[in-house]
């Protein structure tokens, strides 16, 4: 244990540090985001009640999309310098590698997130009629249900033939039951109609099953030859 | 085995035949909907036969990733292929009898929804295997399907509290049905499976050729000299 923690520390402290100096993910998945607001509301140009019913969709439809950009990176960036090799015959656990992915896609994803939520806020008049402190929880899990299955098949994506395009074929029918759950909670908290209990619930099992299968298969992905 | 093959796709023939002949012209006609039903008896036992073939794909992943068997890998690419195949009659024939029934081709319910979305999954799962070589593409699609197995339980319910939230307009359920129907019903079950068995040995002998083919063909490129080439 002490060794898998330490492993995933460094893992993370460097990727987190790529990251910052290049801002080469977050740049790219900003502006992206961006770019889906402002052609979403040229498309519908709503209302505030309509906005309300619509914005559970638009605000994570335009994260899933963004997020593949860092996810696809994840493991590109390791194939410089044979790195991903380096990873195989080292000794290091694969699940520490893979946990400190996950967790710094996870990071990525929440500051996309965080810097895009006011935005979406002042476009599209957004106030929430139910219990608003409850999409923390949600965003929190939903973006867990995003990246974990996104770093897995990333990795899966890596050995394909044209793997930028490869890897949301493969994330985005596995993702369903996660993309209907977080756009129907943040729906039934932003309208107020209806408790989003159930769709949070519903997220948390999907994280689990989704971890568990992750931490157990990520080995053999990894060193399948 | 190889000369039972003939024999079995008589018997098959013969028992599609028969099917054929007890949906169209011996199964009672509905009180409801008239003779346009009759769909069922192709739609059902499609969508029974398609999960089937699914959970064969399922087993034999989790089978092959334990003891790395290429035999399996056949199974599962095999049954994937006739699954997806099955499922996509599903998918095609249920707008066909919508369209007169509930008057409309498609509507966002529980069923439709999770078919589409099983669909969906294990289309990726043969564009994976499309796109992978060699060695690998066995174990990545093997992972692919043991997520997308775990995921249709969530899908399922997922859509279960998302439709029942949003209630639609759903026809079916409800009614006894009549015996002869059911009969006809398990007859073409019997039917298509058989059917379906069969094109899945036979995809099965393929796919284990051009495993023995690439073995052969690794081989000789190993212990070809290097000046030939």
């Amino acid at each position: 244990m002490p060794q898998l923690s330490f492993i995933t520390a460094a893992t993370l402290v460097k990727d987190i540090r790529l990251e910052w100096r290049s801002k080469d993910a977050i740049n790219a998945m900003l502006f992206f985001a961006l770019l889906v607001v402002v052609i979403f509301s040229f498309s519908f140009d709503p209302t505030a009640e309509e906005s309300r019913r619509i914005a559970g969709g638009l605000v994570w439809v335009s994260f899933l999309f963004a997020a593949v950009v860092a996810l696809n990176q994840t493991w590109a960036r390791e194939l410089r310098n044979q790195v991903l090799d380096a990873y195989r015959v080292s000794p290091a656990p694969a699940n520490s590698l893979f946990l400190a992915k996950a967790i710094g896609n996870f990071i990525f994803v929440a500051v996309l997130e965080a810097l895009m939520t006011p935005l979406f806020i002042a476009f599209y008049k957004l106030r929430a009629l139910g219990p608003a402190w409850q999409l923390a929880p949600l965003a929190a899990l939903a973006t867990w249900a995003l990246v974990i299955n996104g770093t897995f098949f990333s990795a899966i994506s890596l050995r394909t033939r044209s793997r930028e395009i490869m890897l949301p074929l493969l994330l985005f029918p596995i993702s369903v039951p996660a993309l209907i759950a977080m756009v129907n909670g943040t729906t039934a908290i932003l309208t107020g109609d209806e408790p989003a209990k159930v769709w949070i619930v519903l997220l948390a099992t999907y994280d689990v099953v989704f971890t568990v299968a992750s931490l157990f298969l990520f080995e053999m992905v990894l060193h399948a030859e | 085995m190889k000369q039972a093959f003939p024999i079995l796709a008589i018997l098959t023939g013969a028992l599609l035949s028969y099917g054929l002949y007890e949906a169209l012209v011996a199964a009672p006609t509905d009180q409801m909907q008239g003779d346009v039903y009759r769909i069922i008896y192709y739609h059902v036992p499609s969508a029974w036969t398609a999960f089937v073939f699914f959970a064969i794909n399922f087993v034999a992943s989790i089978v092959y990733l334990i003891r790395r068997n290429l035999k399996s890998d056949a199974v599962a690419v095999a049954a994937a292929e006739v699954g997806v195949v099955f499922c996509t009659v599903v998918l095609v024939t249920g707008p066909l009898w919508a369209r007169p029934v509930w008057g409309i081709w498609w509507t966002w319910d529980m069923r439709l929804t999770s078919t589409l979305v099983l669909w969906l999954i294990y289309v990726s799962y043969l564009l994976l295997r499309r796109f992978t070589s060699g060695a690998q593409t066995p174990v990545l699609a093997a992972a692919l399907a043991v997520f997308g197995a775990l995921d249709i339980p969530l899908v399922y319910f997922s859509i279960w509290f998302f439709r029942t939230q949003h209630p639609q307009p759903v026809v079916g359920g409800g009614g006894s049905i009549d015996p002869r129907m059911l009969h006809v019903w398990l007859l073409n079950w019997a039917a298509f499976l058989c059917f379906g068995l069969l094109v899945f040995w036979s995809r099965y002998r393929l796919e284990v050729l051009q495993q023995e083919v690439n073995e052969t063909e690794a081989l000789e490129a190993l212990l070809e000299p290097r000046e030939s080439r």
